[in-house]
């Protein structure tokens, strides 16, 4: 993506929404190009701090190792999923034509 | 935010412009050319859940059997990672000499029917284990760029078109797969050849099958393997165009697709063209790769940290616990059985099929490290082999080191130990290979010269052929009056004895 000291263009805006699939109007690419550059320019105020030595947080929350037993638990939603979606066939979930290759 | 800014690519770079030299493979590739080659190994862990929610982890169920609302993506669900999980893949980073560091999941955005919430998590630039390296058994030390944790994709079947023009074709998805806990095991591109890249692969099952951390079969999917592959002038340092090939499904295919994309890329550049990066996908039918999407499309899949979940920080305590737990690898085994007196290559096959524990028995027991392992290697490649008693087993090296059971015997007498897990003595005395003293046998060999004293003057008096030729003449005759019983160097022995006498 983009570093925090470039400026960030209307072109990168078009690319990210492109990537996350959304289309925008020329208005919202303008709005969101304004309102993105102005996170940035916050982010940047924090690269302006001294932060040698200081441990990079990786969460807000100051916990680590969150774990659960390897115990299983089936609810067994399998049907009910298959139930609500759109379509079904096999029992498994019918979706269009995957566009491209799987990633 | 500052660590999510780095490329995707930046460390597979930097470690594809750090290669050490190797010598090349000989034969796969024409004269002057050699390969360059990383693999990306998926793993699946053989835990009995999933990696972020209790749904089974199973292979073969009924589809849509073993889903979960979390490995659903539904909304309102939030993952929490299976600790059997993290520390089967401690045991791996360990056991690949990895350092295991404090680590970070992070979301690989892609918007794909397999992966329903629209993002995998996975990890990026804070990997559980970096930095390692595995011995193969030839010696080649292959460098391990990372193993991280990530969560497995469902699967889709693609259901093809009728021919009419509405009808697209349409997939239909099954999500017991997905979120079923993976390791990737990123190499360095240190591996230079097909032969050579199967033997990375086979030394990394085989460490997976030891440690537990999976059940390390490709027929089900638990391995799954993706070769960056190129090729450059042999003995240059230069780094060409790669391409990535994806869908290798067994060792085989893996050495197929490797000699195939290799050869693909000499065509190129010595037709005056050059290979395009580009994903390529395996077609094993066709023995052949073909194209995908080209990297040129830049694989922007906007990773940052997973704000669902916190750090994963194993402490030293819990690392060296993992460690003193871990069992003993094949490379351990291999080293043990070289050091008993063992022949390095019979050592590695001993290793491979698991009958390294029973040879190191054996040898324990007095019996001759090199006989063991010649009939490990050998007689030994048989069903119900594990099951061999190593006291007997054992017995019978020694009864064929002593002279008592010709090679041949031997091998007859192990095939039936084997079968009815009988002491050697006791099959041999069954079999009629009553052990032949070396009395009776010298006794047969004198009656043998006083019959036939022309051929006994030709193999005193002959030239080196004449000799032979007669040796094989006496042995032919002491078989055929001894039922074959007789032990060939024993034989030998006593009609260079004769001779000497003379």
């Amino acid at each position: 993506m983009f570093g925090v000291s470039e400026s960030l263009s209307r072109d990168d805006v078009a690319k990210v929404a492109d990537l996350a699939m959304l289309t925008l109007t020329e208005e919202e690419l303008d709005t969101f190009t304004g309102q993105l550059a102005a996170v940035l320019e916050h982010a940047k105020d924090v690269e302006a701090l001294d932060v040698d030595g200081v441990a990079p947080t990786h969460h807000p929350y100051p916990l680590s190792n969150v774990f659960r037993a390897d115990e299983v638990d089936d609810p067994q939603v399998g049907d009910e999923a298959l139930a609500a979606a759109p379509a079904a066939e096999d029992h498994q979930f019918r979706v269009p034509p995957a566009l491209g290759e799987e990633p | 935010m500052t660590e999510v800014e780095q490329p995707v690519s930046a460390t597979m770079l930097s470690s594809w412009a750090s290669i050490s030299d190797v010598p090349r493979e000989q034969g796969a590739l024409p004269d002057g050319w050699e390969f360059v080659i990383g693999l990306e190994v998926h793993a699946e862990l053989a835990t009995k859940t999933k990696m972020f929610s209790p749904a089974r982890n199973q292979f073969g169920s009924p589809p849509n059997t073993n889903v979960h609302p979390v490995c659903l993506g539904l909304p309102g669900t939030l993952p929490v990672v299976n600790g059997f999980a993290v520390e089967l893949s401690i045991r791996l980073g360990l056991a690949l000499n990895c350092t295991v560091q404090r680590c970070v999941f992070a979301r690989k955005n892609y918007f794909y029917p397999d992966m329903p919430k629209d993002y995998q998590i996975s990890q990026y630039d804070r990997p559980l284990n970096i930095s390692g390296w595995v011995e193969l058994a030839s010696g080649h030390r292959v460098g391990i760029e990372r193993a991280h944790m990530e969560e497995d994709t469902g699967k889709s079947t693609h259901v093809g078109a009728s021919g009419r023009i509405h009808d697209a074709g349409y997939s239909l998805v099954d999500y017991n797969r997905a979120g079923v806990p993976l390791i990737e095991i990123v190499s360095h591109p240190d591996i230079r050849g097909p032969e050579e890249a199967k033997a990375y692969v086979g030394e990394l099952q085989a460490i997976l099958i030891a440690i537990g951390s999976s059940d390390g079969k490709f027929e089900e999917g638990s391995l799954r393997v993706d070769a960056n592959i190129s090729v450059r002038p042999a003995g240059s340092d230069e780094l060409r165009t790669r391409c990535e090939v994806k869908n290798v499904n067994s060792l085989r295919s893996l050495g197929r697709a490797i000699t195939y994309e290799g050869k693909r890329h000499v065509d190129l550049y010595e037709a005056g063209e050059h290979p395009r990066q580009e994903t390529r996908h395996w077609d094993e039918a066709g023995g052949r790769t073909r194209a995908g999407r080209s990297k040129e499309q830049a694989e922007d899949y906007r990773y940052f940290a997973d704000p669902d979940l916190v750090p994963v920080d194993p402490s030293p305590q819990w690392i060296e616990e993992i460690r003193a737990a871990l069992p003993s690898l094949p490379r351990d085994r291999r080293i043990a059985l070289v050091a008993m007196g063992a022949d390095a290559k019979a050592a590695a096959i001993a290793v491979d099929r698991d009958m390294d524990g029973l040879a190191v028995e054996a040898i324990n027991a007095g019996a001759d490290p090199g006989r063991v392992l010649t009939q490990v290697v050998n007689n030994l490649a048989v069903d119900g082999a594990d099951t061999l008693d190593s006291h007997n087993f054992a017995e019978l090296v020694k009864l064929e080191s002593g002279g008592k059971l010709t090679s041949t015997q031997a091998k007859t007498v192990l095939a039936e130990m084997v079968v009815s897990g009988r002491a050697p003595t006791d099959v041999a005395i069954e079999l009629g290979f009553e052990a032949m003293d070396s009395s009776s046998l010298e006794s047969v060999i004198d009656g043998l010269i006083a019959d036939n004293a022309e051929e006994w003057e030709r193999f005193v008096g002959g030239d080196d052929r004449e000799r032979g030729k007669m040796q094989g003449f006496f042995t032919g005759q002491v078989m055929k009056l001894t039922k074959g019983q007789a032990d060939g160097k024993a034989v030998n022995q006593i009609l260079q004895g004769r001779r000497n006498r003379q």
